[in-house]
């Protein structure tokens, strides 16, 4: 079944800000075999000019699926999460991320187009903390074997 | 560090392998929140028309960006990186995992400092992500 695209557009934001906590930070970077004392050693990060523990580059997927869920998970939209794979993922970060941020976010379901017997759907997330921007994602989920069938095309008189 | 003077188009990145085994793809899972099952339940993986368990496509972006961060040592160099996902890693049920060679060249050298850096991610020789580049802020 093809996606609904009256879909297009909506947008979500997070009832309550997330907050990044030390633990948050050393798990996230445990979880990744990373020993990089700017994840662990709040001394270290601040010693190369941080305030606190730098969250690693792709932290912010942690956040991701509950903050997008609303806009993906709505019935309405028509989105079968066992046909899905993820397609592209995106961070831009206007700054890091730090241990002691309170995060804001705004999902958009941003784009929703044909990809052969695939459809692809974008999540943007505008990533704020105190109305300071943080971060923009741009998740890329792919929807297999949803597109709708295409007419033949008529043979050419 | 390596300093933005000192880095033209073409230095390379040290080039790292890293393993991921089962226990990384659960510790991965409890730390980001996705308990997909294909992550972790071989026959659901298999029903699903996968090989086996695969890695989280998340779990690779953050490994392939490793060569990126132990470069400058300073991961909050990193203003942009983004991937697209190619080919699943699969995980096979043994002490050994996959192993995803990572490479990383300097593509661009932008204004402010910055730099773009490709990154090619294979395991047994097929690349794993598409379009891989991060851009860092040097000193």
């Amino acid at each position: 079944m093809p996606l609904n695209r009256d879909h297009l557009g909506r947008s979500t934001t997070s009832s309550e800000p997330f907050e990044v906590t030390r633990g948050d930070i050393r798990r996230f970077a445990t979880a990744l075999g990373d020993l990089n004392p700017a994840y662990h050693d709040r001394a270290a990060a601040q010693a190369l000019g941080h305030r606190d523990l730098v969250a690693p580059p792709t932290f912010l997927v942690t956040l991701g699926f509950s903050t997008a869920a609303g806009l993906i998970t709505d019935p309405e939209l028509g989105l079968d999460y066992s046909l899905v794979v993820h397609g592209e993922q995106r961070f831009e970060l206007h700054r890091p991320v730090y241990a002691g941020d309170q995060l804001d976010t705004e999902s958009r379901l941003d784009a929703m187009r044909d990809a052969g017997r695939n459809e692809l759907l974008s999540i943007v997330t505008e990533v704020t903390a105190g109305g300071e921007r943080v971060a923009t994602t741009t998740n890329t989920l792919v929807s297999r074997g949803t597109a709708a069938a295409r007419p033949t095309t008529p043979e050419k008189a | 560090m390596p300093s933005y003077a000192e880095v033209e188009v073409g230095t390379e990145l040290p080039a790292q392998s890293f393993a991921l085994t089962r226990a990384d793809l659960i510790r991965y899972a409890g730390a980001s929140g996705d308990f997909n099952v294909i992550h972790w339940n071989e026959r659901v993986a298999k029903s699903v028309g996968l090989p086996d368990v695969i890695a989280h496509g998340m779990l690779t972006m953050a490994t392939a960006g490793r060569v990126v961060t132990d470069w400058t040592g300073d991961p909050g160099s990193v203003t942009e990186y983004g991937v697209r996902f190619s080919r699943p890693v699969v995980v096979p049920d043994d002490d050994r995992g996959a192993t995803v060679d990572v490479q990383g060249v300097v593509e661009d050298k932008l204004d402010g400092n910055r730099v773009t850096v490709v990154l090619t991610a294979t395991v047994d020789g097929n690349k794993v992500l598409m379009a891989a580049r991060a851009v860092v802020r040097l000193p």
